[in-house]
């Protein structure tokens, strides 16, 4: 688990600054990036699978039913996914947090 | 008593790596190092040095070529001079701030301009502060063992840092040498293979590299500058052990006759023999002088040179590199504030010799050791210019 | 896993080898591009990148996006560093210090750090002819340093350093053709590729692991940060570019 940068001693810090802990920056949640944040309407969904294929952060996952959300801890409203998506089914809308 | 052989200190010193058992070497040619990478490539070609031999092309990839073999586990050895030195300047800083024990030998030579392939130290002098540990070379000999102790020291886990073993251009590097070479099962015995505490390797990945906001950098270069110092102790150990093994003991600063006199020379590097021959020539005069001469230039071995300075009142810092516009030479500069800082009053005097290859000899020591006065306007006195 | 397409180029299409928390900016087809080529280089992959947008998003000490082994050095030398790893990888297996593996070493730059500092040290590793995949993730410009123009920079383009004005049309000459470059070294494998085109993109890359010496892959990256595109436009600009 990182600490937050400006509570690590020095002695805290791996010879070499290396960093064991791989992919430990899902620990910085970058959704509070966003503005907006997309929407599925699952009846329109034909659950190809790009809106996954192309989101940069990784953010979108897959239910079980192979129905698709984002991940709202990490997606920072790009609108890719929505912007991509053949039948339309993601919508963009503004996010109120 | 073991068989020397006469032998180019160059060849020696590739020898000592091959003995070594290094596994990545990088190569790029530079007067006057190439003979080391050059022979280093014959035995890789003939097989008797079973290792990878990457021709880079140029200094700037000879280092990162190592930092990336370094990173993945291998023992690393380059070989550069001047221009050389100055062209992997940046990575110098990045190896040390990774970690990567990789060894390096610096064939000391003048920096351009005007370009020189002569010997001097303003190459090493310049990388000074790059965070390497370096050890200045007096003879062959001292070559051939600093290269075996270099990697013993770099690789040990409380050390962990990149290694410069310096030796003077043409004056050291291309002169023949009796040396006696320690056998592949002595150095063996010694130096066991490299056991990297990280490794670039997909069974246990890590990030190596990243970058520190301002919020970290001071604590990461502290670590850094705590592991250097603390070298210190591990470079005496392993010279002990060296000496134990292998009868030729090496000390972080060596002393020549400086018991019984109050003036002493400071010197870095194959100039100390010729500043021995003229302390020779000295006391066979009736004279006193003794040599304080720093095998390890860092870590500073600073209470060494205080305990060297017990006693002394006049001490002559010659070195092989220009100013620059600072107010003295930077082994003066370092010595200076040394003894300032101890409060050791003590009378410190500055001369710049041999540059680019000019020969120093003998008598321009005994005429420091009788006094020449450094011009007014300049707190060193360059010796033998041509005004 | 749905896209059936993905089990074509990897065994484990859902494994994420860069994960979320990157700091990449909305729309970031560069990481896209890297997201979906690591899924096809897969575990046995070690990665040598150059400083830059890629590099400073993925690794602010201490956290890392990478859950591959990964080293960063310095701007101009990720195929030096790549050749270093290599050549150490061939060493330690021969000596049986590390069990046979096939390791692919990948090294990832920008366009400054390919065309521009990073030319000599990838044409090095080019001709040496290390077993290697060289990434050149072009977006166009220095875009980490906020948008200054490289060789990569297409002409009559805006940078910062080339900007349009009453003396200049903006950036004046024509885009450096690195792949072109690449080629001339007689390497086994050249290829072009965008995210906008995924399944291609993911083929190349299938393709460049096989090799058995040094392969290019050039993926032209949209940066709407630095194009000055909406966010959401950056796979639709791909297709209109490629």
């Amino acid at each position: 688990m990182a600490k937050p940068m400006d509570q690590y001693k020095w002695h805290e810090l791996n010879v070499g600054c290396v960093i064991e802990e791989v992919g430990n920056a899902m620990e910085y949640k970058t959704g509070d990036w966003r503005s907006q944040k997309p929407i599925w309407t699952d009846a329109k969904c034909i659950k190809c699978g790009l809106c996954w294929l192309y989101c940069p952060d990784a953010a979108i996952y897959h239910t079980e039913e192979g129905l698709y959300r984002a991940n709202l801890d990490y997606c920072k409203g790009c609108g890719i996914c929505a912007k991509e998506c053949k039948p339309g089914a993601i919508k963009m809308v503004e996010d109120e947090r | 008593m073991k068989a020397k052989k006469g032998i180019e200190v160059s060849i020696a010193a590739s020898i000592a790596a091959q003995l070594a058992r290094v596994e990545v070497i990088s190569a790029y040619p530079i007067t006057p190092q190439t003979h080391i990478v050059e022979h280093l490539s014959e035995l890789v070609a003939d097989g008797e040095l079973d290792a990878a031999y990457i021709n880079v092309e140029s200094e700037h990839s000879a280092l990162s070529a190592c930092c990336g073999a370094a990173a993945t586990g291998a023992r690393t050895f380059t070989s550069t001079s001047a221009q050389g030195l100055e062209l992997m300047h940046e990575i110098l800083f990045i190896a040390s701030g990774m970690r990567l024990p990789i060894v390096m030998a610096t064939v000391n030579r003048a920096l351009s301009a005007p370009l020189s392939i002569w010997g001097d130290h303003s190459d090493v002098m310049a990388a000074r502060d790059s965070g390497w540990i370096m050890f200045f070379c007096e003879n062959g000999q001292e070559v051939v063992d600093a290269v075996i102790m270099a990697f013993r020291i770099a690789e040990d886990r409380r050390v962990l840092l990149p290694f410069m073993v310096n030796l003077d251009g043409f004056s050291l590097s291309h002169v023949i040498e009796p040396i006696e070479f320690p056998s592949q099962e002595e150095v063996d015995a010694f130096l066991p293979p490299y056991n990297p505490l990280y490794t670039l390797h997909p069974d246990k990945p890590v990030t190596m590299g990243s970058y520190a906001m301002p919020e970290l950098y001071t604590e990461a270069k502290y670590a850094q500058e705590m592991a250097i110092i603390n070298s210190k102790q591990v470079i005496v150990e392993v010279m002990e052990e060296f000496g134990k093994r292998f009868g030729r003991h090496y000390h972080a600063v060596e002393t020549y006759h400086t018991d019984d006199t109050d003036f002493v020379f400071v010197a870095l590097g194959a100039i100390g023999e010729n500043i021995k021959t003229a302390i020779d020539e000295l006391r066979s005069e009736g004279k006193k002088a003794g040599l304080v001469q720093p095998r390890i230039f860092r870590p500073f071995p600073a209470a060494e040179i205080i305990s060297a300075f017990k006693g002394k009142k006049r001490v002559a810092i010659v070195e092989r590199v220009m100013p620059a516009g600072a107010t003295n030479g930077p082994l003066f500069n370092e010595i200076s504030s040394l003894v300032q800082s101890k409060g050791i009053n003590i009378k410190l005097e500055n001369y710049i010799v041999g540059l680019g290859g000019r020969d120093v000899l003998p008598e321009d020591f005994k005429r420091i050791f009788t006094g020449t006065v450094p011009p007014k306007d300049k707190s060193f006195d360059v010796i033998g210019v041509r005004v | 896993m749905r896209i059936r397409g993905l089990e074509l180029y990897t065994d484990r299409p859902e494994e994420e080898f860069a994960t979320p928390g990157h700091r990449a900016c909305q729309g970031c087809a560069e990481v896209l591009g890297l997201r979906l080529a690591l899924k096809v280089f897969g575990r046995d992959t070690i990665i040598a990148m150059a400083t830059g947008c890629m590099e400073i998003i993925s690794t602010p000490l201490p956290t890392t996006c990478w859950k591959l082994p990964w080293i960063h050095v310095a701007f101009e030398n990720a195929a030096a560093v790549a050749s270093g790893i290599e050549s150490a990888l061939r060493i330690l297996t021969e000596k049986g210090k590390i069990p046979r593996k096939d390791i692919h070493v990948v090294a990832i730059a920008g366009d400054g750090g390919t065309s521009d500092i990073g030319l000599q040290s990838l044409s090095g590793a080019l001709e040496r002819g290390h077993k290697f995949t060289y990434i050149c993730v072009d977006n166009e410009a220095y875009m980490n340093t906020g948008i200054q123009r490289s060789s990569s920079t297409p002409y009559g383009a805006m940078t910062t350093t080339s900007p349009p004005g009453k003396k200049s049309i903006g950036q004046a000459t024509w885009k450096k053709d690195m792949p072109k470059i690449a080629a001339a070294h007689n390497i086994p494998y050249v290829a072009t590729a965008c995210p906008s085109y995924p399944f291609d993109l993911l083929a190349k890359i299938k393709k460049a692991r096989m090799v058995n010496g040094p392969s290019y892959i050039h993926i032209l990256s949209v940066c709407p940060t630095g194009w000055r595109i909406p966010s959401d436009l950056a796979i639709r600009y791909g297709r209109l570019a490629v």
